[in-house]
């Protein structure tokens, strides 16, 4: 609880006594082309394998006669959308991005660079964690629909390849009762992973004492820390929008 | 000019610091000094604001920095330059851009005055053939005096030192002491240094200040430094072979 309440006035030192508007513009660049350009690649490898898996295997379990082979691509759409690419990539995410902003933050702190920020009378946190949040929410999302449509490219490609599936039937089964409000539920559960990933990743490293062994283990216990928070928040939005 | 007063800091049951009084006047280096872990940061920290003591005051120029507004600490704080302990040089920014920082970041000067100042600030510690180098790329002595060029850039009134000399070898450390020294009488800065370097003890500390066990034990400066009859100042300062050879003399 101590921990969780530290982790709320943390929160809100990111917005209390901000520093001007124009320094966080160039910041929240950066951050985007480090939290989100630089992860596109292993984005894009895990959301087309999985997308692929998910196909093959769901095709050896339908093999009953009387299920149409459509079903397949029906439930590579979904599974995809719903829960392979906003949080399978957060959590790919969240030991890349995650464990790159506690290890980055630790070291600032244990080197006195946060110390330095904070003997000039800048505020620290906003300075440095704010664009790291910003950037996360904005990168996340994009990086949410690129994975989604991987995946889907991922399973047509295996499923078309290995035979399991014709084109045609995975073309109707894309097709097959579209709602689209999946996709909007992807996207907010994708803001509340980067925020989630993004806060608790800083906070970890943010509050470092000691040397690089500590540094090493904030980086570990922001990944941990966040991938736990994904799940768990995972349920509640499921059961808060779906159910 | 900076007064300390009644400054007492407690970590868990350990008192750190206990009832430590001082002033540190312009145009002078201080320096405060003392064996390891005998609380000569935790006092910086406490004068710099990083910590917070348990009891007493820090003035600046008769400004309480404790119990001032948040604009009154700010406005503190800018008069302030501080090199730290491990140069604490921001890693993703080049030399340049390192010192070039606090004038970004609290000053609404041009790019051009920005610029001037930066250039002049590198110039005046004899790095300006290095502003386009990484600090990775730099050696720990130029870390150092890229953090002494940061620190001054803002032109303060207030120059604080941790452990200066930390890492260097001894040619280095001289050089380090006599830029602080210089840039102290240059620029009439009420300079603190925390060290236990006795090179610096004996060529720049004008005021010294030995704590033990989180207590002042004794002020001084550099001519006194050696004729004191404070046994704990004296094991500290003869723990070095060489000088108990030289005091035999």
């Amino acid at each position: 609880m101590v921990t969780l309440g530290r982790y709320f006035i943390f929160l809100g030192t990111l917005v209390r006594n901000r520093e001007r508007l124009k320094v966080y513009l160039r910041l929240i660049l950066d951050e985007c082309v480090d939290i989100g350009v630089n992860s596109v690649f292993i984005v894009a490898i895990v959301a087309s394998f999985i997308g692929a898996v998910t196909c093959v295997q769901t095709a050896y379990n339908l093999d009953n006669p009387f299920v149409p082979r459509n079903i397949i691509a029906f439930i590579v759409r979904d599974s995809t959308i719903l829960e392979f690419a906003p949080t399978i990539s957060s959590i790919v995410l969240a030991g890349k991005v995650g464990s790159s902003i506690a290890g980055q933050l630790g070291t600032m702190r244990v080197t006195e660079q946060i110390d330095a920020l904070e003997v000039m009378g800048i505020n620290s946190s906003s300075y440095l964690v704010l664009p790291k949040v910003i950037g996360a929410m904005l990168m996340f999302p994009l990086l949410t629909i690129m994975a989604a449509f991987l995946g889907i490219l991922g399973g047509y490609l295996a499923g078309v390849i290995v035979g399991v599936i014709s084109h045609e039937d995975f073309m109707t089964g894309l097709r097959f009762s579209y709602n689209p409000f999946g996709i909007k539920f992807a996207l907010i559960k994708t803001e509340v992973f980067a925020f989630l990933i993004a806060t608790i990743s800083a906070y970890q490293g943010f509050n470092v004492s000691g040397g690089a062994l500590e540094v090493g283990n904030a980086s570990t216990n922001a990944v941990t820390a966040s991938c736990i928070s994904i799940i768990v928040a995972d349920f509640v939005l499921t059961q808060l929008l779906l159910a | 000019m900076i007064e300390i007063k009644n400054i007492a800091k407690t970590f868990g049951d350990r008192q750190v610091l206990a009832g430590i009084d001082g002033s540190f006047q312009p145009g002078e280096t201080s320096l405060v000094i003392g064996g390891s872990g005998t609380g000569k940061s935790v006092l910086l920290k406490c004068m710099i604001g990083l910590v917070t003591p348990d009891e007493g005051e820090v003035l600046y120029d008769g400004r309480n920095f404790l119990t001032a507004d948040e604009n009154t600490r700010k406005a503190i704080r800018r008069e302030m330059g501080v090199l730290f302990q491990g140069s604490a040089l921001f890693d993703s920014k080049n030399v340049f851009d390192n010192v070039r920082f606090p004038l970004d970041m609290l000053t609404q000067m041009s790019e051009d005055e920005k610029a001037d100042r930066a250039h002049a600030s590198l110039q005046r510690v004899g790095l300006e053939n290095a502003e386009q180098r990484m600090p990775s790329e730099i050696s720990g002595g130029m870390k150092k005096r890229v953090g002494i060029a940061r620190a001054i850039v803002m032109n303060p009134k207030y120059l604080f030192c941790d452990e200066p000399n930390s890492g260097l070898d001894p040619l280095t450390s001289i050089k380090i002491d006599q830029l602080i020294k210089e840039i102290t009488d240059e620029y009439k800065i009420t300079t603190v240094v925390i060290t236990h370097d006795m090179n610096s003890m004996m060529e720049i500390g004008e005021k010294i200040m030995f704590l033990f066990e989180g207590h002042k034990l004794w002020e001084g400066n550099s001519d006194t430094l050696a004729h004191s009859d404070v046994k704990e100042l004296n094991e500290f300062i003869y723990a070095n072979k060489l000088l108990r050879e030289l005091e035999r003399k």
